[in-house]
């Protein structure tokens, strides 16, 4: 069969100079890892936000947070990515627009990709954030409130660190989705590990090589997030507080 | 800028975005449903039969599947499926495999992973004295499953399966990434070659919104009218 | 003849014994029934017989055919064994008419139309004959106990099993489904139940075994066991069980 296999390339020099073809596709990997970091911080806080939101007595809030679910939700991942990189500079005053535009790569694709990252995430969390909070029984709040909380104490102190605990492992689920979704960002030019694996396959004609090392490479992320979420929830577990099991649910 | 708003770009190419790409996008998304689907139930079945080797073989699958991005697995494909048709075929050089047939077989084999696990946790969800009772008429392991167990379990999970379809519409706009002119690829098309991005993608974002955002709706409505008559 | 024999049928669940050396058999037209605490292993003793639990050691034999044997085609063996199960299991997807035809179709290889009358004829038997085309949920347990039941027969089978057929219903219809079982046993069907209603057994049982902790007890015809029952754990099981 015609390919001519070379798992050397990985040790000679990268066409941009910066080292070794390796070196290359590592940088690409502090590249998914720093992007999906931004975009997930703001995903947990905006989604917390838009979670409890929802549960709120507020028929104004719980409409809001319903409503940004459902446009993040059904518009595909790539489209709202064009709309954040294209779209919103012409949208925005055309002072803060031509700011935009006038950014360097990689900012220029870094800043648009975590922002749409961090809110497109950020509606599936509020998502795991309400069924945690709902999942509670009816007289936790009941109780906080009989102590004398009010509405937002009752939430910091009893509502909101039971529900955190019964979502961690969705919520790790999210965190490896928005791992993966970074590489949707190749599309406007951020140079993260596929995108990486993509121009080394151009350049060298390897293409076996390359997409092999950035599906190990990712499947190391992988190992490694997941351990490190157990390690967060034994830290945190709380004796007889049992996770509710999730059903399953559709999505990646 | 609103005054500016080219509502006209719009309007003269809907003929070329949807014959030419929203009939992509859906064909695949219907093809990729109907042979992942399959190839999930089969990966499921794999995944809970007492076969060790062919247990650990789809949970690999599926592991694999799931770990990594679609973009790449897009990639993966556009590159193997060639040498793989090859190999089928007996031949010396990779064959040329047009775009419809290379995403066809991405997406199938891609959300086949996303499937299986549906349809495991639905056959899971069948208490096991249903197989019995289909064991103890005589029915063999086939028989039980095809008339007995995947009959209920598609009836409970139609909800989750067809929701999962829904992702799958949205992540066919991923094929992007080989220019393919799926209905964000036409769309982008007429936006370069008119300097019309604003307009063209904000029409996708919201032709997009409004197809999904009934889907749904129809997948609530679904799930009332299927349940089995007399059981609640 | 015995129907159904078993020699020294031993099983475990991992290093866990939950049958241990049971030897017995059932003649046929003979009605024996199985009793015992919980936990004693009755279920899965009776699931042995048509290999629905798998055992390690002994045999079981059907007439005359081995289920330990891995040649045995076990399909066709079930297929000449009927069952009913203590919650019913009912196929909830199909109506009443094709919960009776499926087997017969596809595995006896009749035909739609003689399935259907085979069922109705069953059907009618245990009295549903109007429920036809009605869906298992539509149903109360006692009806839908004595449709399984109707289910086993149309199998036209050489014996029934029974796992504990009225312990899942409510008490005012236990009787509907032991009459049914009463006549079964009247015209001579070879049957082996797994059963807590002993009002059921002094009537029409052969023999009733007690089985404890994966061990078969006692083996007696029924008068001896009833009247003069040897051993001090079945002695305390009667004590307990008899004071309805």
């Amino acid at each position: 069969m015609k390919y001519n296999w070379n798992w050397g390339i990985f040790w000679q020099p990268a066409a941009d100079g910066s080292g070794t073809w390796l070196h290359y596709l590592l940088v690409g990997v502090v590249w998914t890892l720093g992007t999906a970091l931004a975009a997930w911080l703001i995903a947990l806080a905006a989604g917390s936000v838009l979670g409890v939101m929802r549960t709120t007595p507020s028929k104004w809030a719980v409409r809001f947070g319903n409503a940004y679910v459902e446009f993040f939700r059904n518009v595909p991942l790539l489209v709202q990515m064009f709309l954040w990189f294209f779209v919103l500079p012409e949208l925005l005053p055309t002072a803060i627009g031509d700011w935009i535009k006038q950014m360097p790569p990689p900012w220029s694709a870094y800043l648009p990709a975590v922002l749409c990252l961090g809110f497109y995430t950020a509606a599936r969390v509020a998502e795991q954030v309400r069924a945690g909070i709902q999942s509670l029984p009816r007289g936790q709040m009941m109780a906080g409130t009989a102590v004398g909380f009010t509405l937002p104490q009752a939430y910091r102190y009893v509502i909101l660190p039971q529900a955190y605990r019964i979502i961690l492992p969705p919520l790790t689920s999210e965190f490896l989705n928005i791992i993966k979704n970074s590489s949707i960002a190749l599309t406007i030019g951020l140079l993260e590990l596929t995108a990486r694996a993509r121009a080394m396959s151009e350049f060298t004609f390897q293409v076996f090589e390359a997409f092999t090392a950035a599906t190990v490479l990712y499947l190391l992320i992988n190992i490694v997030v997941v351990f490190g979420m157990r390690w967060v929830e034994r830290r945190l577990a709380v004796p007889g507080l049992i996770a509710v099991g999730g059903a399953p649910q559709a999505g990646h | 800028m609103l005054a500016s708003f080219d509502w006209d770009v719009i309007q003269r190419s809907l003929p070329y975005l949807f014959r030419e790409g929203m009939t992509f996008t859906v064909t695949l998304t219907v093809l990729a449903m109907f042979f992942g689907i399959i190839l999930g139930t089969l990966l499921a079945m794999m995944r809970l039969s007492s076969f060790k080797p062919l247990a650990v073989a789809a949970g690999g699958y599926v592991n694999l599947m799931r770990s990594v991005p679609l973009v790449l697995v897009i990639f993966w494909f556009y590159f193997l499926v060639p040498y793989i048709g090859a190999w089928i075929l007996r031949q010396n050089e990779p064959i040329k495999v047009g775009a419809f047939l290379s995403s066809v077989v991405t997406f199938t084999l891609f959300e086949a992973a996303y499937y299986c696990e549906i349809m495991r946790a639905g056959i899971q969800s069948i208490p096991r004295g249903q197989v019995w009772a289909g064991y103890a008429l005589g029915l063999n392991y086939w028989q039980t499953m095809g008339n007995v167990v995947l009959p209920q379990a598609f009836r409970n999970m139609m909800p989750v399966l067809l929701t999962q379809t829904i992702i799958l519409f949205q992540d066919t706009s991923l094929v992007y990434v080989l220019s393919i002119t799926d209905f964000l690829g036409a769309a982008s098309k007429i936006a370069q070659r008119d300097g019309r991005l604003v307009e063209m993608y904000l029409f996708v974002a919201v032709v997009y919104f409004i197809i999904s955002y009934f889907l749904s709706y129809l997948v609530k409505r679904l799930q009332l009218r299927i349940a089995v008559p007399g059981k609640l | 003849m015995a129907m159904i024999e078993m020699k020294n049928v031993s099983k475990w669940y991992g290093t866990f014994q939950v049958l241990t050396n049971c030897t017995t058999s059932v003649d046929k037209g003979e009605v024996v029934v199985v009793c015992g605490p919980s936990g004693s292993g009755k279920s899965t003793l009776i699931k042995c017989v048509n290999a629905l639990e798998p055992f390690q050691k002994g045999d079981v034999l059907v007439d005359g055919v081995s289920v330990a044997d891995p040649k045995t085609d076990l399909p066709k063996l079930r297929s000449r064994v009927g069952m009913v199960f203590q919650h019913f299991e009912l196929f909830p997807h199909m109506s009443v008419t094709d919960n009776l035809a499926l087997a017969q179709i596809k595995v006896l290889g009749r035909s739609r139309g003689e399935a259907t009358a085979r069922g109705m004829k069953y059907l009618d038997r245990v009295g549903l004959k109007e429920h036809a085309h009605k869906y298992p949920g539509q149903l109360s347990g006692g009806q839908q106990q004595r449709v399984a039941i109707a289910r086993g027969l149309s199998m036209d089978p050489i014996a029934m099993l029974f796992d504990e057929p009225t312990s899942a219903l409510d008490p005012e219809m236990i009787n509907e489904v032991l009459d049914v079982m009463v006549q079964l046993a009247q015209e001579g069907m070879t049957m082996m139940v797994v059963t807590h209603e002993m009002g059921f057994a002094r009537k029409v049982a052969n023999r009733v075994i007690f089985m404890d902790r994966g061990e078969i007890v006692e083996d007696a015809k029924k008068d001896d066991f009833f009247g003069k029952p040897r051993s001090e754990r079945a002695v305390q099981f009667l004590s307990k069980i008899l004071h309805h």
